[in-house]
């Protein structure tokens, strides 16, 4: 029997390929409730995320809902519809409008937070904290149209409290900020900063909260100030977060959120307010001829621009301070 | 707490001249961003409770001129405010029961790490936060599914939040105990069984931090109303308050009196500030109940995550 090892091996083999691949479906089956509770969110995921990507090769095609061939009869025509943005004279416009204003947004919004963090962290009496915060948070969970709204109304020239402090102080008629172009950025920007600055301070809060006393105590045995060990301790402590935060924002450059940008909008300031997600609706559902497949190759750009920015800056970050989000 | 008293008591004679130049400026800059917050708030509360007179003239600064309710009473005697009130409650509601539902889920059985396929599922998820089809594609989708101005329409798109799923699912792998699936497991439950006896309850605060998300998401949601929605009688009051504070399209055969013609514009300004107030209060008094959740563990789980 035993003359022939390589058949007992192969045999073996055999068996053991058999008793793992058992072994696989039975770990499989085993859990089958596990994946019956994922149906529902796979479906889910299927038919409204990924469905849609794939309707996005209508931006390759020449794509329209009255000749009734739908989007995977439509006949392709290639880059014709990128080629045609990159050569439009609004290009230029809405490419510049959406990376200033988001570019503005990250710098001045970014470092906001971590300073108003390190600073309330550093701070003994609660009760102050508590009140700081509270009122601090509040803004996040006012939506986009009230945020929009209210900006409106005090920066109204006539009734609004910029409109009255300004005609106070120098006796002329204030200017109408929302109509005018270089106003547009600072406001959607400082706004912003408004509505966000407690929340974005939460996660640097709670990154502190998880730092050793003992590093504190340690340094206050060895005479540092509180600045010191604001400067030492605690900004090292949040760097982490921080640089993942910037990975993260960084994604959403070339995104300028849709609502506000399209509620801040008027004819007056349109030249700097025109962005390229108020562009892509504006061609694709709200002009008279509904150009699909151009507001499509518009918005895939977009993507694929924003896709690449967070690749590259997460490799980036992996490199040089070795924490990336994947 | 009580260490930090005796720390705060014991260091607070010893300040060194540094450390008083420090926390001086340190309040300071605090105060001041502390009032610059809280100002639009007070302002538009006070003016809220003002005269239409006083707001139309711009007198008022901090506090409320000539107190009234008359604001208010325009604002309930608004046909179609009240009808998207009601719109956005139903949409609240059901979204959120349907959200919570669909993202535990999902977060459970990808909590499991003796779930196979489990990173490859991740990744499915994870990849729809960095890349979409954008809103055509998803527009022609609801078009297809013949959802476009229905009720469906603000309900079902984005019933899970792939980052709220994160949330959670990193919630239950950190603070669940393995030894309690092992222990459950002797006792011949199921995997279904364990969700429900043990893993929901011992999640109550994650759960309360989605849903508070969800509500604050489904009650300020704009954006989907204002695609597929075209039929008045659906609307959420988001996008009648656009209609409202931004594009000054107002009926005001349903708000006034037509001879009240001078005092118009006063009120037309007075309902904005009004409507601010009854638009956000509900979700303004909703989140310090459960701030102290999200606080607790959730958010810096979300980022290990």
């Amino acid at each position: 029997m035993d003359s022939n090892p390589q058949a007992t091996k192969s045999h073996s083999d055999a068996e053991r390929k058999k008793s793992i691949r058992r072994r696989f479906i039975m770990s499989i089956t085993s859990r089958w409730q596990l994946y019956l509770f994922l149906l529902l969110p796979l479906a889910y995921l299927i038919l409204f995320a990924y469905v849609p990507m794939a309707g996005l090769q209508i931006a390759f095609k020449k794509y329209s809902s009255a000749l009734g061939m739908g989007i995977w009869g439509s006949p392709w025509v290639g880059f014709s519809q990128f080629t045609k943005f990159f050569s439009s004279y609004m290009f230029k416009r809405v490419l510049t409008n959406t990376v200033s204003v988001s570019l503005y947004a990250l710098l001045a919004g970014f470092p906001i937070p971590i300073l108003f963090a390190l600073s309330l962290n550093s701070i003994q009496r609660r009760r102050y904290k508590k009140t700081v915060q509270m009122v601090a948070y509040m803004p996040y969970f006012i939506s986009t149209v009230v945020l929009v709204g209210m900006l409106m109304q005090m920066i109204n020239p006539r009734i609004g409290i910029f409109g009255v402090a300004y005609t106070a102080m120098t006796g002329k008629d204030a200017p109408n900020l929302i109509g005018l172009p270089d106003a547009f950025r600072h406001l959607y920007v400082w706004s912003g900063i408004w509505q966000s600055v407690g929340w974005s301070s939460i996660i640097y809060l709670a990154a502190l909260s998880g730092i050793d006393t003992e590093l504190h105590e340690a340094a206050q045995i060895d005479g540092a100030s509180r600045f010191q060990r604001v400067l030492h301790i605690d900004f090292p402590g949040i760097v982490p977060t921080a640089i993942i935060l910037l990975i993260l924002n960084s994604g959403q450059i070339m995104n300028v959120g849709f609502e506000k940008a399209f509620l801040m909008q008027n004819t007056l300031n349109l030249r700097s307010s025109e962005v390229i997600s108020t562009y892509v609706y504006k061609v694709g559902l709200a002009s008279g001829i509904q150009d699909f497949s151009y507001a499509t190759a518009i918005g895939l750009f977009n993507s694929l621009i924003n896709f690449s920015i967070i690749i590259f800056v997460n490799q980036i970050a992996k490199r040089t301070v070795g924490e990336g989000l994947w | 707490m009580v260490v930090a008293k005796m720390e705060a008591t014991a260091r607070r004679p010893r300040l060194s001249a540094a450390d008083k130049i420090y926390f001086g400026s340190v309040y300071a800059i605090l105060t001041l961003i502390f009032l610059l917050i809280l100002f639009p708030l007070v302002f538009v509360l006070s003016a809220s409770f003002s005269s239409p007179s006083a707001v139309a003239a711009g007198r008022v600064v901090l506090w409320p001129v000539e107190i009234g309710l008359e604001g208010y009473r325009a604002v309930f005697r608004n046909k179609s405010i009240i009808t998207g009130y009601m719109n956005t409650l139903i949409y609240t509601f059901f979204g959120t029961a349907l959200n919570v539902a669909m993202t535990l889920l999902c977060a459970y059985p990808l909590s499991r790490k003796d779930l196979r396929g489990r990173n490859a599922i991740m990744m499915l998820f994870s990849f729809t936060m960095i890349f979409s089809g954008g809103i055509i594609p998803s527009y022609m989708l609801m078009k297809n599914l013949h959802i476009l101005n229905t009720r469906l329409a603000l309900i079902i798109p984005g019933a899970i939040s792939v980052y709220n799923m994160i949330i959670t699912r990193t919630f239950i792998q950190n603070s669940i105990p393995e030894e309690l699936l092992q222990a459950s497991q002797i006792d011949g439950s199921s995997d279904a069984g364990y969700f429900f006896r043990i893993v929901l309850p011992l999640s109550k605060s994650v759960i309360a931090t989605i849903t508070l998300f969800y509500v604050v998401g489904h009650w300020n949601a704009y954006f989907n109303a204002f695609l597929y929605l075209s039929d008045r009688s659906l609307l959420p009051l988001q996008i009648i308050l656009r209609e409202v504070l931004i594009s000054n399209t107002i009926d005001f055969s349903q708000v006034v009196d037509p001879e009240a013609a001078q005092a118009k514009q006063g009120l037309a300004d007075l309902l904005k500030y009004s409507l601010i107030i009854v638009s956000s209060v509900p979700v303004l008094i909703l989140y310090p109940f459960i701030q102290k959740h999200f606080v607790s563990g959730v958010m810096i789980g979300a980022i290990k995550g």
